[in-house]
């Protein structure tokens, strides 16, 4: 099976290292802790889900493992680099091997679709290559390979807002296919998509990441999906690690846990009795 | 007395003031104007202008001037867009991150550029660029390149942040990220700006010959000089219908773009 | 469809070059690169000497001066125009549409105030600069003329879009016109027609630089002087007190429109 043309051949993929990352923000009434005291690890080329109820800190934990925002404290380090000791220069050449699909997906709604995919190419293509992509799209192969597998390549000329839901998030993922990235950080990218439609995606991503060597971390709230599509299980309760093992070793108390949640999680230190 | 009506008051007395220095130190002689022997002169110099001169070879002329100074217009508002998106980049700040280091001294350009008439720059310009359109051109530019920085760099903040994130993310530069995430969501509304400020450009740009920049303007001052008032006054009436023609086309583009979506 | 777009875009690009005689490079040029050096090095340090200074805020206080007479005409021909063509007061129309002959009559009250608003001051300037002479009166008028059009236009509207129901009734029961407006229009819409007003005084301080320009006095008038004799010091501190003067202009305008709410 031939898959997608791929810009630049990985290297491998890129590790990532969070050490005692800590996020709050501010609101009425006291601040609020997104996270706290997180530590993960992943290795090169390894896959990992990331589960908890919503509200719990995997956009954040995302965003924060993609050097899109900036924790409180604690480090990160990509591919054994501590990013935000990095000059800016050094932080944007770590930002080409990165991929991030946000749950909502960033594509503008009056562009075209081979726009909108090429879009995350553009790290590979250089200035002059994709100034000129805007009117006349560069490899156009590597795009439509991309979407074929997520059953769009006839919607390639397409006006992304004539699109439905899910084939919009079917789009933000393709992107992921021709992104010359070493790591791909997706968020609830099942979101919009029916169970059927979801699960083949999902699977689709898994053996596209496997078979580059990309590391691969996906945030889902559909615990039985990643139990079967995951060999290591990221839990996060009210912004705290609750486990993080192989999917067979997590009890039925430990699920429950992590779903059953107390309001207001975080600011109990603030308010008092809460 | 209501004492909450005070500040009214004080207002009031001190706009009376303003009003009657102005009149009392201008010396503006207004009550001889209205006397029968300058309002018969005036009259006179009036009627002189009823007699445009519409003859083929003079219209000719006129068309040309008309030309150029529709095409002073375009260009002058294009380049004006594409320089304030360009400086912008540096102007805009985006949520999340800290503002650049450039922002506040690409807003106080912008501010400089705006501030001063194209009138005012247009004269400036004619020491660097001679008596011709080129000079109304960069006039035009300069100002409205301000006016454009600051409504651009508005929107830019305003956009769905989306998009641009997620290229950011890949380390893109600004500059592509303006093209591939910003500019296509806020594409229509910019153009519609510029559209509308085209409006008061096409204004400008007639009168700005007045000063030496090409056009009708300068035609204008060449024939009033001359006291060739009826050639004048079909400058003036063509003037007139230019303005006139670019307000229906932009109106009629506007439209266009609002029924397209 | 877009190498559509691109060509056009492309061959539309060549003539509007040409024809505004766009040749940027021809700056560079060793003559012309000498002139504006030079020119550029007088504006630091700008011109500062005591006696310079007093004319030039003489010349500011005569801006403000001609800004706000101007204004003030405006509205000695805004208020009656505005009133006699705005709806509101139409006593026909109290009964069903307006009757035939009041209705044309304010359209053709309309069209003057378009008329008037359609020439730009500039050349209302320049006209009346050859009827009364170089001076403040012919920059007094030309703002009067034309924005007595703007303002009456915008009052025509502001009164139109104001509850009219006090004052229909006031003129049903058989008040006078002008005491349907004082009693039942003007409360109403008082805040938004000073508010306008305010703003055109803001504006008309801007354009009596301008018009300074052709002849008309004021600030602008000493500019065009400087720049005429290169003398790059004055122009800038000229510049530096124009900037401010606006901003100070801006400023009370908003402060004044926040007292009136």
């Amino acid at each position: 099976m031939t898959g997608p043309t791929q810009a630049v051949a990985p290297a491998a993929g890129l590790s990532l290292d969070l050490r005692a990352i800590a996020l709050s923000r501010g609101e009425r009434g006291g601040r609020r802790n997104i996270l706290q005291s997180v530590d993960l690890i992943v290795a090169p080329g390894e896959q990992i889900a990331i589960v908890g109820a919503s509200g719990a800190g995997k956009t954040s934990l995302l965003q924060i493992a993609a050097g899109a925002l900036r924790a409180d404290s604690g480090t990160l380090r990509l591919g054994g680099e501590s990013f935000w000791q990095l000059p800016p220069r050094g932080r944007q050449r770590v930002r080409r091997a990165l991929f991030l699909a946000p749950q909502v997906p960033p594509l503008p709604p009056r562009q075209r679709v081979v726009t909108a995919v090429l879009a995350a190419r553009l790290p590979s293509l250089g200035f002059w290559r994709g100034l000129s992509s805007l009117l006349f799209p560069a490899d156009l192969g590597a795009v439509r390979a991309a979407l074929e597998p997520f059953g769009l390549a006839s919607r390639i000329f397409d006006r992304v807002d004539r699109l439905s839901g899910g084939e919009r998030q079917r789009v933000g993922l393709a992107r992921a296919l021709v992104a010359p990235a070493r790591i791909w950080l997706l968020d609830e990218p099942l979101a919009a998509l029916d169970p059927v439609h979801g699960e083949q995606v999902l699977a689709l991503l898994c053996s596209e990441a496997r078979r580059r060597g990309v590391t691969l971390l996906v945030s889902l709230h559909q615990a039985e999906l990643a139990q079967r599509h995951f060999s290591r299980l990221v839990g996060l309760r009210a912004g705290r690690l609750a486990f993080d093992q192989g999917p067979d070793s997590i009890g039925a108390a430990q699920w429950t846990a992590l779903y059953d949640v107390p309001p207001h999680n975080g600011l109990a230190a603030s308010n008092g009795a809460a | 007395m209501n004492f909450a009506r005070w500040p009214l008051v004080l207002t009031g007395i001190a706009l009376a003031v303003l009003v009657a220095a102005s009149f009392l130190t201008l010396d503006l002689h207004l009550t001889t104007l209205l006397a029968p022997a300058s309002l018969a002169a005036m009259g006179r110099y009036a009627a002189e202008f009823l007699a445009p001169d519409l003859s083929p070879a003079f219209v000719g002329r006129l068309a040309r001037a008309a030309l150029e100074t529709l095409a002073m217009s375009v260009l002058g508002t294009v380049i004006a867009a594409v320089l304030a998106a360009a400086l912008c980049l540096p102007a805009a700040r985006f949520a999340g991150r800290p503002p650049a280091r450039w922002r506040v001294p690409a807003r106080l350009l912008f501010n400089v550029l705006r501030a001063i008439p194209e009138l005012v720059w247009a004269s400036l310009l004619l020491v660097a660029a001679g008596l011709g359109p080129m000079s109304g051109t960069l006039a035009l530019a300069l100002h409205t390149a301000g006016v454009f920085g600051r409504l651009f760099a508005e929107a830019f903040e305003n956009a769905p942040q989306g998009p641009a994130q997620a290229l950011r993310v890949q380390g893109n530069r600004e500059s592509l990220v303006l093209l591939y995430a910003t500019l296509p969501q806020l594409g229509p509304q910019l153009l519609s700006y510029v559209l509308y400020r085209w409006e008061n450009n096409i204004r400008a740009a007639a009168i700005l010959g007045v000063v030496g920049a090409g056009g009708l303007g300068q035609m204008l001052a060449f024939h009033l000089g001359l006291f060739q008032n009826g050639r004048a006054a079909s400058v003036i009436g063509a003037m007139v219908l230019l303005v006139y023609g670019v307000d229906l086309a932009s109106y009629a583009i506007r439209r266009t773009m609002v029924r397209q979506h | 469809m877009r190498w559509i777009w691109l060509v056009l875009g492309m061959a539309l690009l060549w003539p509007l070059l040409s024809v505004t005689e766009f040749a940027p490079w021809k700056m560079l040029e060793p003559r012309s690169l000498h002139a504006s050096a030079r020119f550029l090095a007088g504006f630091v340090p700008p011109a500062t000497d005591s006696g310079f200074l007093v004319q030039v805020a003489l010349g500011a206080w005569q801006t403000i001066a001609i800004a706000t007479s101007g204004t003030v005409l405006a509205l000695f021909l805004a208020v009656p125009l505005a009133l006699c063509a705005s709806a509101s007061l139409s006593i026909s129309s109290l009964t069903g549409r307006m009757a035939p002959l009041p209705f044309a009559v304010r359209q053709g009250l309309r069209g003057a105030m378009v008329a008037l608003r359609t020439v730009p001051e500039l050349v209302w300037a320049l006209l009346l600069v050859r009827v009364v002479g170089l001076g403040p009166t012919a920059g007094v008028l030309a703002i009067g003329l034309t924005y007595g059009g703007m303002l009456g236009k915008v009052y025509a509207e502001i009164l139109e879009s104001a509850d009219s129901h006090a004052a229909r009734t006031l003129l049903a029961n058989g008040s006078g016109r002008l005491q349907a407006f004082t009693h039942g229009l003007l409360p109403e819409a008082a805040a938004e027609l000073t508010s306008y007003t305010v703003y055109r005084w803001e504006c008309a301080i801007r354009s009596s630089v301008v018009l300074g320009f052709v002849g008309a006095g004021g600030l602008g008038q000493e500019m065009d002087n400087a720049v005429k004799m290169l003398a790059g010091g004055e122009v800038m501190t000229m510049l530096i007190v124009f900037v401010a003067l606006v901003a100070g202009a801006d400023g009370l305008s908003a402060w004044l429109r926040r007292v009136m709410q």
